[in-house]
Formats: structure tokens, sequence, C-alpha cells
């Protein structure tokens, strides 16, 4: 039964590799060029031991193991160091890559009614399972035994053959298991949304799980496939009982979802797509409440991102004056500065970063009024007794609140880490005002992308160029030895750098004015223009 | 008085000019048919009357207020349907059905829920997985569940399969009895015929032709179809005489209605034995303009 169930799977194995010629090379390129990339850089950035003991003892915290996981830190040779810096992540993304492309060939086909074609043609019911499961599987082989023999072959002293291998195993198993998750949720779920919903929360729960697991109990991080990842200490100890594990469990997972996939019918699903909503809450009724709900989502997810960011930051406080001593590059980036410790001067490099990442989110959000533009959503809008000038407003206010948001949680993030590993702390008041500094900033970066949306619609991508620059030439400035002039020209360059700086207020009300004037001109251009759409 | 009365419109997009001196009027209580070829401006129209786009010159006004500059007052008393209507995929059709009647204000609970019942509209799912049809009746629900004063309608029923647009055609009626305007463009013309008071048939940004559907008739051709008990010779070089098809001793062909009356005289020399006229169909109007449109634009690309 099963056997003609799978007929005719070979032409298909050819037919679903030949749809992903390009995207699987590309997602293997993309992995195995990071994997070898970041060795060399650690050795370029940490060429002797006590460099490496340093990064090692900064690193020895309970934030950065919730987020990297255990590593060596006794034996911190340059192999240890990328397991410990890049074995998860880089795993995580082998999940991703897994989980995207089985749903695509199981059941995206099957909602796109893509594969009832093909089983009109005499091929069994479950070879396209099969199929996709094969290829992944050799994907994966693929991925495992590449990088794996890459990272070997860059000759690195502490890099061994045998760590390799299992390090590109461990990343190759990692990917079994998670097309084995995604093939079993293709199965369950109606829509392919839902199964690839379903499919990263558990790669999700695993990462957390992992966390704390690791930061609490080594033995609940075994419940997690990405805490048997960093089990397996490629480099260091070199366990291969984990990878055991992962392929074993794989082969469980692809076995269940055959079954699942013999027992219910062609289109079919065991779980059903929710009934939403049959009626809207009074919020959703307004341009506010509407730009809000559709952005929900990203917006959630970056507020988590920028917490994240901050805390990963502050994380590190604990053990900056020894890491710097002896870093020139980083010390020609500081304010040199008297009376002032290198953490504190530090703080101004770190806010500037966590001010321009926290601009990303609210100019998207002000730039979605342009994509439901291009996406002919505003005439909707419009056409209902809906003013230009409120429409606007409405996502203005959206955006400043976002980008209030997102700063802020950058800030909170930062203190709540640094009180953690600290022992003598700075103040909530010291390092969330150094943070909020600047918002001023952030509001002439939206007050611009508004400017853009209102009297120039097509060059609305002008405004990333310009965060680029402000990165670029504040960020970077001291160590390209830029004429100041030059990092005037963003806004962030007027930001005092708090707490090294004395606080000055005639920038931030500069900034705010001329926020306040792209954002009138906006304004006045907006409801003259023609809508598109 | 006008409800909607257009003027001269002009609109240009760069050096593309889209309206070249739009005229129009529609009165209260009418449906008002608006016709034309693609592209020919109708939905560029629409949207300088929605205030979406502004005019290049002219004049737009609805209740007799400014098109533009009155937009969100104008919004209150009407409602649209576009062609092609886009929703917001992660929200559901019935959030977006509340959305669009909360933002003009009026909120009918009852008539909402018959609507939902009538188009057979699942109101529970995400738009994203509507098909165009059905993401056509969230616009429509939504426009008929408000209760304004005029309707705008850009080709409403282009996904709609043929037992909804029957309903489709019913609450268009039913907004007519109780006095209310529509704009209905379309290309469906047999809805337009069975709606329409007047239509209004645009082609390169002008209105070519316009009034109720019998003056329109009285200007062209009717379809005849006769036997005679002799051949009648010579048929195809009478003046006002198109499209002759011959069928043993039957012959079908078009005139022009000027010419009606001395046609038929000289016909009836040969002793009728069937006569039937059928009056053109808006469809016959409308090919003849399409057609004469296509003899034209050759001529002037020459
Ligand atoms: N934003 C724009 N920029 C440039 N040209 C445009 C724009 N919008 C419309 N046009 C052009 O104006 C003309 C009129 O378009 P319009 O959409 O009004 O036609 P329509 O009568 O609604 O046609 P259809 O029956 O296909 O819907 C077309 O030639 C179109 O290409
Ligand atoms: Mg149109």
């Amino acid at each position: 039964m099963f056997r003609s169930a799978s007929d005719n799977i070979g032409s298909l194995i050819t037919f679903t590799l030949r749809k992903d010629r390009v995207r699987i090379p590309l997602w293997l390129i993309g992995i195995i060029f990071f994997t070898i990339l970041i060795p060399l850089a650690l050795d370029d950035m940490f060429p002797t031991q006590d460099e490496r003991d340093v990064m090692a003892e900064t690193l020895a915290n309970p934030a950065v193991t919730a987020m990297v996981g255990p590593g060596d830190i006794e034996n911190y040779t340059i192999g240890a160091m990328t397991t410990h810096n890049m074995l998860l992540f880089t795993a995580v993304v082998v999940g991703l890559m897994s989980i995207l492309l089985v749903i695509r060939h199981t059941r995206t086909e099957e909602e796109d009614g893509l594969s009832e074609l093909l089983l009109a043609l005499p091929v069994g019911r479950l070879a396209n399972l099969n199929a996709t499961l094969f290829v992944l599987t050799v994907t994966n082989i693929v991925l495992a035994l590449v990088s794996g023999f890459s990272l070997y072959a860059l000759g690195l002293e502490s890099m061994d053959l045998e760590g390799s291998l299992l390090y590109g195993v461990a990343l190759g198993s990692t990917g079994l298991f998670f097309t084995g998750v995604a093939a079993v949720f293709a199965q369950v779920s109606e829509s392919s949304r839902g199964a690839t919903g379903l499919s990263i929360a558990v790669l999700l729960l695993a990462y957390f799980i992992r966390a704390i697991g690791d930061v609490s109990n080594e033995t609940i991080s075994l419940f997690s496939p990405l805490g048997l990842v960093t089990q397996t200490k490629a480099y260091s100890a070199n366990e291969w009982w984990p990878v055991l594990f992962l392929v074993g469990f794989s082969a469980l997972l692809f076995l269940l979802a055959n079954y699942l996939n013999a027992i219910r019918d062609w289109g079919a699903a065991f779980l059903h797509a929710r009934a939403g909503r049959t009626h809207a809450t009074r919020f959703l009724q307004s341009p506010i409440g509407l730009f809000f709900r559709t952005q929900r989502t990203a917006f959630i997810s970056w507020a988590i991102s920028m917490l994240v960011l901050g805390i990963s930051y502050g994380s590190v406080m604990g053990d900056l004056e020894s890491f710097f001593q002896g870093n020139e590059l980083l010390e020609q980036m500081l304010i040199a500065e008297e009376g002032y410790s290198l953490t504190e001067q530090f703080i101004p490099a770190l806010m500037l970063v966590m001010g321009i990442l926290a601009t990303v989110p609210p100019i998207m959000a002000m730039n979605k009024l342009i994509g439901e533009e291009k996406k002919n959503r505003i005439e909707s809008i419009l056409a209902a007794p809906v003013s230009r000038g409120k429409l606007l407003a409405s996502n203005l206010i959206i955006a400043a609140f976002n980008g209030f948001v997102m700063i802020s949680l950058s800030g909170i993030g930062l203190w709540l880490a640094a009180e953690a590993v600290m022992e003598d702390s700075f103040s909530f008041g010291t390092i969330y005002g150094a943070s909020l500094v600047f918002y001023p900033a952030m509001l002439v970066m939206i007050g611009a992308a508004l400017f853009l949306i209102g009297v120039a619609p097509r060059f609305t991508g002008l405004i990333w160029v310009y965060v680029v620059f402000s990165f670029i030439t504040n960020y970077l400035g001291g160590l390209l030895d830029l004429p100041e002039w030059i990092e005037k020209l963003s806004p962030f360059g007027h930001i005092p750098a708090l707490p090294v700086e004395k606080m000055e207020w005639t920038p931030i009300v500069l900034l705010i004015s001329v926020a306040a004037i792209l954002i009138i001109l906006g304004f006045i251009g907006y409801r003259k223009r023609d809508i598109e759409g | 008085m006008s409800i909607v009365e257009v003027k001269n419109l002009h609109k240009k997009f760069g050096n593309f000019q889209a309206l070249d001196g739009v005229n129009l009027a529609l009165n209260q209580g009418e449906i008002y048919g608006f016709i034309g070829p693609n592209g020919a401006g109708k939905s560029t129209t629409i949207r300088i009357l929605l205030g979406i786009l502004k005019a290049s010159e002219g004049k737009a006004t609805i209740f007799g207020k400014d098109a533009w500059h009155d937009a969100v007052e104008i919004h209150k008393r009407l409602a649209y349907v576009p062609g092609d209507v886009n929703l917001w995929p992660n929200l559901t059709g019935g959030e977006v059905i509340d959305l669009l009647i909360g933002l003009r204000g009026g909120n009918n609970k009852h008539k909402r829920e018959e609507l939902l019942e009538r188009f057979a509209l699942d109101p529970s799912k995400k738009c994203r997985t509507y098909s165009k049809g059905n993401r056509q009746k969230v616009a429509l629900v939504a426009a008929f569940a408000s209760d304004p004063e005029l309707f705008i309608f850009d080709e409403p029923t282009s996904g709609l399969d043929p037992l909804m647009e029957q309903v489709f055609q019913e609450y268009v009626q039913a907004a007519k009895n109780a006095g209310k305007t529509v704009l209905l463009s379309s290309h469906i013309l047999s809805e337009v015929e069975k709606l329409c008071d007047r239509v209004g048939i645009i082609r390169q940004g002008k209105i070519i032709e316009s009034g109720t559907l019998s003056e329109m008739r009285h200007l062209t051709r009717t379809n005849l179809l006769v036997e005679t008990k002799e051949p009648i010779p010579a048929i195809d070089e009478w003046k006002g005489i198109h499209n002759v098809q011959k069928d043993g001793q039957t012959l079908d062909f078009q005139v022009d209605s000027e010419e009606l009356d001395a046609v038929i005289r000289y016909v009836s020399q040969y002793g009728i034995v069937k006569l039937e006229s059928a009056p053109p169909t808006l469809e016959d109007l409308f090919m003849r303009h399409y057609e004469h449109k296509q003899e034209t634009t050759e001529g002037g690309n020459s």
C-alpha cells in the first residue's frame, strides 16, 4: 500500500527540485557563507587567547546564556567561540528554512489547488509529501557536509575535523527535525499560513524552553531540539548523542506526517481555520484603530526585538572596563572625557545605535500609508467622510507612538540588564534619559517620511537613504574622521551625548521645530495631491 | 435639482489627457448608467467626483457642493463601491463592513444581517481568503447597509455570479424606489439597460452620447426581419440600410431611424409575408460607437 501510494515519486522529486533550483541554493549559500565568515571575523577581532578570555568573561552572564546558550567559557578557543555565538542562531535559521520550504511544497500547493493537478496524474497519494521530505533531507545533508568541511577547510587551529563535522551535522539535523515538524503541521492545518505559523511557534517555543533551561536547569533544555543542538558542544566536548536524538525524532515525525496524510482527504485538515470576528470592535471603526490593527503584529515583534536588543547591550556592561582596555578601535570611537568611566562613555554610542534602529519601525509605520495607497485601499477610506488631514494625522500619531515605545523599550531593556549584571549600576533616570533624548531626532525622521508622502510620494524610499546616512555619519563618524558638519546633516548629530555631556535644550527645540515644519509641509502637500488609489 | 453635476471636466496625467471636457448631470432619484470602452475615463471621472483625484480644469459638484473642497461633507451622504475591491487581508469581512459603515457614521444592524444573508457572505472569514466576488460583496453590503442618498458604483458586479447580480439589481431598484440617486458604471450592458433611466457614453475622455434609452434609440438603427413574396431587388444599395443578411426569401438588416419610413414603403411593394422589428439593444448602440472609435483612432494615428 505504501509503495503504490508513493508511485512516481521520482518524477515528483525532479519537479520539486526544478521549482526550487534557485531558492534552495540561495538558502544554502547564505547559511554556509555566514557559517564560515564568523570564525574568520572572530579570529581577526580576537587574535590572542587573552583577548578571547576577556570576551568570555564578558559573555559569561545569564542574559547572554539565555540568548545564545551555554558556551565553553573555560577553554574559549575560536572554535568554542563560534559554537557559542553562532551555532544556535544558525540552527534557528536552518529550522526556518526547512519550515518554509516544506510548507511551500505541501500545504501551499494543496491550498492553491496545484497538487490536485498532480493527483490526477498517475502518482501516489503520499508521493508529493515524500518527494518533499526527500528533497529536504538531501538539502540538509548537503548543508551538514558542506558547512562541516568548509569550516575544517578554514584551517583555524582550534577547528578540527570532528568538531567541524559535528557543527555541520548539528545544523543539518536541526533542519531535519523542523522538516518533520512542518510536514506534520502541513497535514494538521488547513491553511499554509496556519501551518507555517504553528511550525514557527514550535521553533520559538523550543528556543524559549532552552533559554529557561540554560539559565536554570540544563535538564529542561534537553526537552528542546535547540537545547540538544547546544549540547553537542562542538569544538570542545564534541558530543554526538544529541544528533542521534534529533535524527531519531525526525524519523518519527516523518512517519507521523505520512500516517496523517494517508488517513485524511485531499484538501482536508485536522484543524480548521478558526472563524474570525463577525463584527468590528468600536476601536477599529476609525482610521487610527484600523492602522493600529493592521500593524499590530509588526509592532509587537519590533517591540520585543527592541527590548531584547536593549537587554543584550545591557548585559555586556558588567565587564566593559576590562574589555575596552587595549581595544584601540573602540577607544577611538569613544569621546575621551575625564571623570567618566569607560562604561559611561560607552552609553551614548549604544544609545545612538539603538536610537537609529528604533527609528526603523516608526518609519515603516509612517510609510504604511503609501503602501496602502499603492494597494488601492486608501480610496475606500477617503470615500467615507474621512478627511485627508485626519487620515494623515492618524497615521502620524501611530508612528510617533510607535517610535516612543520602541526607544523606551530599548532604554528600559538596557537598564534592566545593566542592573542585573553590574555591581554599581546606573539610576533608571540616567539610562532612560540618555535613550529618550534621541526621540526628537526620531521625530525629524518621521517628519521627513511624512513630508515625502505628502510632497513626493514617488520618492518615499529616500527616507531609508537618510537613515543609513545618519547611521554611517554618526556611528562611524569618529572612525572615519568626517568633518563635524556632515554629522550635523543628520538629526542624530545634534543630540547631546548623555550622560557624558550635559543636557542641552537648544538643539532639542531646534529639532522639534524642524520636525514640525516638515510635518506641516507634508500635510499641505498631501491635501493637494492626487491619491493614486 | 441635480444631485451630481459635472461641467467641462478635464484631467491630465502628465501629458496624457484622460478627461477632455466631460459633462454630466444626475437628477434626484434616477439611475444613471455610465458606459464606455476600457480606458475611456469612467473611473477617472468617478474618482474626481469622490475628491480622490483633483480635476485639472472644470467643475464637479455633488449635492451642490464642490467635490474637492467639501469632500468630507459630501461623503457623509454617499456610498461608493469600486470594481476592484482591495481589503485588509488580516481583517475579517464583518470587521471591514463595520469599519466602512462606522466611518460613515450610520449603523443599521438589521439591514446588515439581511444583506449578509441575501448576498450569502460569511463575515467571519479573513479577507485574505475571499474571492474577488466575495470582496465585492463586502463593499456592497457596507454600501447598502449605510443608507446614503447617493450611490456611486464603478463596475460593482464584475466578479459576481448571475444570482448575486440579480440580488444587486434588486437592491439598486429598491434604492431608486426609496428616492435615492445612483451612478452606475458598468460593462454589463444588459444590467445598465435593465436598471438605468438615463445613460451616458464616454469615449476618450468625452461624453459622446447621453440621454434616455428611448431617446438614444431614436437616433439609431432598428433591426428588421422581412419575408416577401417576391425578391426585393438592390436592397443593399438602398440608403440607410446596413448589415444585410439573406436567407432564402428572408432578409435581416438594420435601418437608420430616419430612413425607416422610406424603406418600409419600398419593401411593401414586394408583398410582405412576415415582418419583425426590434429596437436596437444597448449593445448595438455601444458597438456602433465602439466600431466608430476604432476607425477614428486608426485615422488619428496615421
Ligand atoms: N494615475 C494615472 N496616471 C496615468 N494615467 C492614468 C492614471 N489613472 C488613469 N489613467 C489613464 O486614464 C485613462 C482613463 O482611465 P480610467 O481608469 O478612467 O478608465 P475607465 O473608463 O474606468 O476604464 P475601464 O473600463 O477599463 O475601467 C486610461 O487611459 C488610463 O490609462
Ligand atoms: Mg474603470
